[in-house]
C-alpha cells in the first residue's frame, strides 16, 4: 500500500470535466480495520486509494507484498470501470474486509449499482473481495476453468488467508462464476461495452482479459506484471503464447495485475517478456545437460535478479514449475 | 491403499498442523514402532545417505536424493529403503525395493511436504539390518496445496511416460536413468467449497521396473511423490535388453511402457511418445 500511496496519479488527461472533480476527490483515504491493530511490516493499509487512469476508469494498486492483516490480502491491483448505466468492477481484492472498503470507495466516486465482477483468475489476491459485491444483480464473470480452479484450491487459499491476514479475514468467502467465458463476450454498461476474453493456459489455466474500447485500456490481469517478477502458475510457453496473442490487442494502455496503475501498451510487456524467454533458454540448458531442479535454481536467469521486486521470494518457484513443465519436450 | 486414503482424510479431519510443528522425534517414536517393531534402526552408521534441501521453493516439489554408501553385490546388498515424511498426513512415503541388477540403491525423486519436518530414509541390508539417514526439511502446504496447474492437460496426458538416459550404455555396470511418469497424483486433500465434497485421491501406487526379466526396481508409493512422479534409479544391463516400466495407479489403471537398450526405440505404441536419448547427471 505504501508504494501505492507514492504513486502519482496517471493517464488522467483524458477525464470529462463533469467527472474530473469527481476523480480529484477520489482520493480516498478510508480507514482500514487493520489500521486498528497497529502497524503492519508490510505498510499497513490505511486507506483504500483509487487511481483515475482514463475516463470512467479508476485502479487500486497493491503493495509487493505477501497477503496481510496491513494490506488485507489484497496485493494486487484492481479496477472500477463506470458506464452509463453500470459499473464492472475487475477484481475484487484478498478479503471479504478489503471487499467491503473497495466497496464503500466505489460508492464516493458513483451511485451507479455494480452489475458485474469479472474475476480475471483463480488467486485469492484478485477474487477473495467478491462476497462484498454478491447480489442477485450482480454477475460473476469468470473463465470456464475458474470454478474447477476454485474447487480444487479455495480450501487452501482460505485456510491462507486465515493464517497470513489473521483476524481481518473473518467472513471470507468465495463466491465463484455466475457467468462463465469460454472464448469471449461482451458486457454492455451502457454506452460502454467490455470485451472479455479467455485465454489458454498461461499465468493459470484460467486467465481473462478485459478491453475497454472507449479508452482503449487493456486491463491484462496476472497475464502482466509490472515490477513486481512474474509468477508462473499455469504454463511458461503457454503465456510467450498468450503474449503474442495480447500484443496485438489495440490498447494504448493496460492495467496490469501487479505494478502501476497503468502503463503504456504493448511495451510494458517487455520486461516480463525478457525474463519468461531468460528462464524457458536457461531451463532447457540445464535440462540439455542432464541437470536439476536444485542446480537450475542456483543459475537460470540470474541477471534478472536485481530488475524485479519479489525475485528471491518467487523466482526459484518458477524455476521448478518451468523445469517441470520443459523436461516433457 | 483404501484405507491409507481414509487414515488421510482422518488425519484432515481432526487437523494435522499444517506447519510449526517442532523439530522433534516426538512423532518418529510412534512411527518407528509402528513400521520397525522394536528393531534396532542403526542412525549415522554410514550405509545410507539423504540429501533434501533445509528450505524447500516449493513444498509440492521437493527434490530428494537417498542412496546407498556401496554398491550392490551377491555378498552385500540394500534390500529396501523406506522414505518416511514424520510430519506428512501419510508418514510413508514410499518403499524402494532394490536388487543386485539395480547395481546401486540410489533414487532421486520429488516429493510433497506438508510441515516442517524431518525426513527420513531407512534402508534395510540384506542382513536384516536397518539403517537410516535424516534431513530436516523446512516446507509446508505441500500436500493441501492446490491440485496442478492445468488438470486438463493433466487428464489429457495420463500415463504417458518419459525415459532418460546417460550417453553410452555402460555393459555389465549401474547405469543412471530418470522415469517420468505424467499422473496429477492428486493428495485429494482439497474439498471442494461449493459441494463440500473432497476431491477424490487419484495417484499412483506403484512402479515396477525390470531389465529383461530381472526387477530392477519396484516402488511402493502414494500422493506422497509430487504431480507426474520422477524417479532416478540405476540398473545393471549385461547384454542389449529390454527396460520396462508398469504402472499402477489407485484408479486400477495400468499403463506399460518398453525401452530396448541400447537404442531408444518405443516398444509399446500408443502407451506414450517416443522419446530422444537424453543425458542424466
Amino acid at each position: 500500500m505504501s508504494q501505492g500511496i507514492a504513486r502519482a496519479v496517471t493517464g488522467s488527461t483524458d477525464l470529462r470535466p463533469a467527472l474530473r472533480s469527481r476523480a480529484l476527490t477520489a482520493w480516498l483515504w478510508l480507514a482500514a480495520a487493520g489500521a486498528a491493530l497497529g502497524p503492519s511490516p508490510t505498510g499497513a493499509a490505511e486507506a483504500i486509494q483509487l487511481t483515475p487512469v482514463a475516463q470512467g476508469i479508476y485502479v487500486y494498486t497493491g503493495p509487493h507484498a505477501d497477503a496481510s492483516g496491513g494490506n488485507l490480502g489484497a496485493v494486487g491491483n484492481l479496477a472500477i470501470v463506470i458506464g452509463g448505466e453500470s459499473v464492472a468492477l475487475i477484481d475484487s481484492g484478498g478479503s471479504l474486509a478489503f471487499g467491503r472498503q473497495l466497496r464503500a470507495a466505489l460508492e464516493e466516486i458513483t451511485d451507479l449499482p455494480v452489475s458485474h465482477v469479472i474475476n480475471t483468475h483463480v488467486h485469492p489476491d484478485h477474487l477473495l473481495g467478491n462476497a462484498a459485491f454478491a447480489s442477485p444483480t450482480v454477475e460473476f464473470v469468470g473463465h470456464r476453468r475458474l470454478g474447477a480452479a476454485l474447487a480444487a484450491r479455495a480450501a487452501f487459499y482460505l485456510e491462507a488467508g486465515a493464517r497470513n491476514i489473521g483476524p481481518e479475514f473473518a467472513g471470507t468467502t468465495v463466491v465463484g462464476p455466475t457467468l462463465e467465458v469460454a472464448d469471449s463476450i461482451h458486457i454492455n454498461l451502457g454506452g460502454r461495452v467490455l470485451k472479455v476474453t479467455a485465454h489458454a493456459t498461461a499465468h493459470t489455466d484460467n486467465d481473462l482479459t478485459v478491453f475497454d474500447r472507449r479508452t482503449r485500456t487493456l486491463f491484462a490481469g496476472d497475464l502482466v506484471f509490472v515490477e513486481r517478477l512474474p509468477i508462473v502458475d499455469g504454463s511458461l510457453k503457454g503465456w510467450l503464447a498468450v503474449m503474442d496473442d495480447l500484443r496485438a490487442v489495440p490498447a494504448v494502455r493496460v492495467v496490469p495485475g501487479h505494478g502501476p496503475a497503468s502503463a503504456r501498451w504493448p511495451g510494458a510487456l517487455q520486461a516480463q517478456e525478457r525474463y519468461l524467454r531468460a528462464v524457458l533458454r536457461d531451463v532447457r540448458a540445464e535440462i540439455a545437460a542432464g541437470g536439476t531442479i536444485e542446480n537450475a535454481i542456483g543459475w537460470v536467469a540470474s541477471e534478472e535478479r536485481t530488475k524485479w521486486a519479489r525475485f528471491a521470494e518467487d523466482h526459484p518457484r518458477n524455476v521448478t514449475a518451468s523445469f517441470t513443465e520443459l523436461e516433457w519436450e | 491403499m483404501k484405507t491409507a486414503v481414509s487414515t488421510f482424510l482422518l488425519a484432515m479431519a481432526v487437523g494435522v498442523p499444517a506447519w510449526g510443528a517442532a523439530e522433534d522425534e516426538s512423532r518418529w517414536h510412534d512411527l518407528r514402532e509402528s513400521l520397525f517393531g522394536d528393531r534396532q534402526v542403526h542412525e549415522d552408521s554410514g550405509v545410507v545417505s539423504l540429501e533434501a534441501p533445509y528450505r524447500a521453493h516449493d513444498a509440492a516439489v521437493v527434490p530428494i536424493t537417498f542412496e546407498a554408501a556401496f554398491p550392490q553385490t551377491d555378498e552385500r546388498y540394500v534390500k529396501t529403503i523406506t522414505l518416511i515424511v514424520d510430519e506428512n498426513p501419510l508418514p510413508m512415503a514410499g518403499e524402494f525395493h532394490f536388487t543386485e541388477a539395480s547395481g546401486r540403491a540410489a533414487i532421486s525423486t520429488r516429493i510433497r511436504v506438508n510441515a516442517y519436518t524431518h525426513i527420513r530414509a531407512v534402508a534395510e541390508t540384506n542382513d536384516g539390518a536397518l539403517h537410516m539417514a535424516k534431513r530436516y526439511v523446512k516446507a509446508s502446504g505441500g500436500c493441501s496445496a492446490p491440485a496442478g496447474k492445468d488438470p486438463e492437460a493433466a487428464l489429457a496426458s495420463i500415463g504417458k511416460m518419459k525415459l532418460r538416459r546417460s550417453g553410452p550404455v555402460l555393459w555389465g555396470e549401474p547405469n543412471s536413468a530418470q522415469l517420468l511418469v505424467s499422473h496429477p497424483n492428486h493428495t485429494g486433500m482439497q474439498m471442494d467449497q461449493v459441494t463440500h465434497h473432497y476431491v477424490l485421491a487419484h495417484f499412483v501406487d506403484s512402479i515396477e521396473v525390470r531389465y529383461g526379466d530381472r526387477p530392477v526396481l519396484t516402488v511402493e508409493s502414494n500422493f506422497s511423490l509430487s504431480e507426474n512422479p520422477a524417479v532416478r534409479f540405476h540398473y545393471v544391463p549385461k547384454e542389449p535388453g529390454e527396460l520396462s516400466v508398469r504402472v499402477t495407479d489407485s484408479d486400477g489403471e495400468v499403463f506399460a511402457r518398453a525401452w530396448s537398450v541400447p537404442t531408444s526405440v518405443a516398444k509399446a505404441p500408443g502407451a506414450g511418445e517416443a522419446s530422444p536419448v537424453n543425458p542424466v547427471q
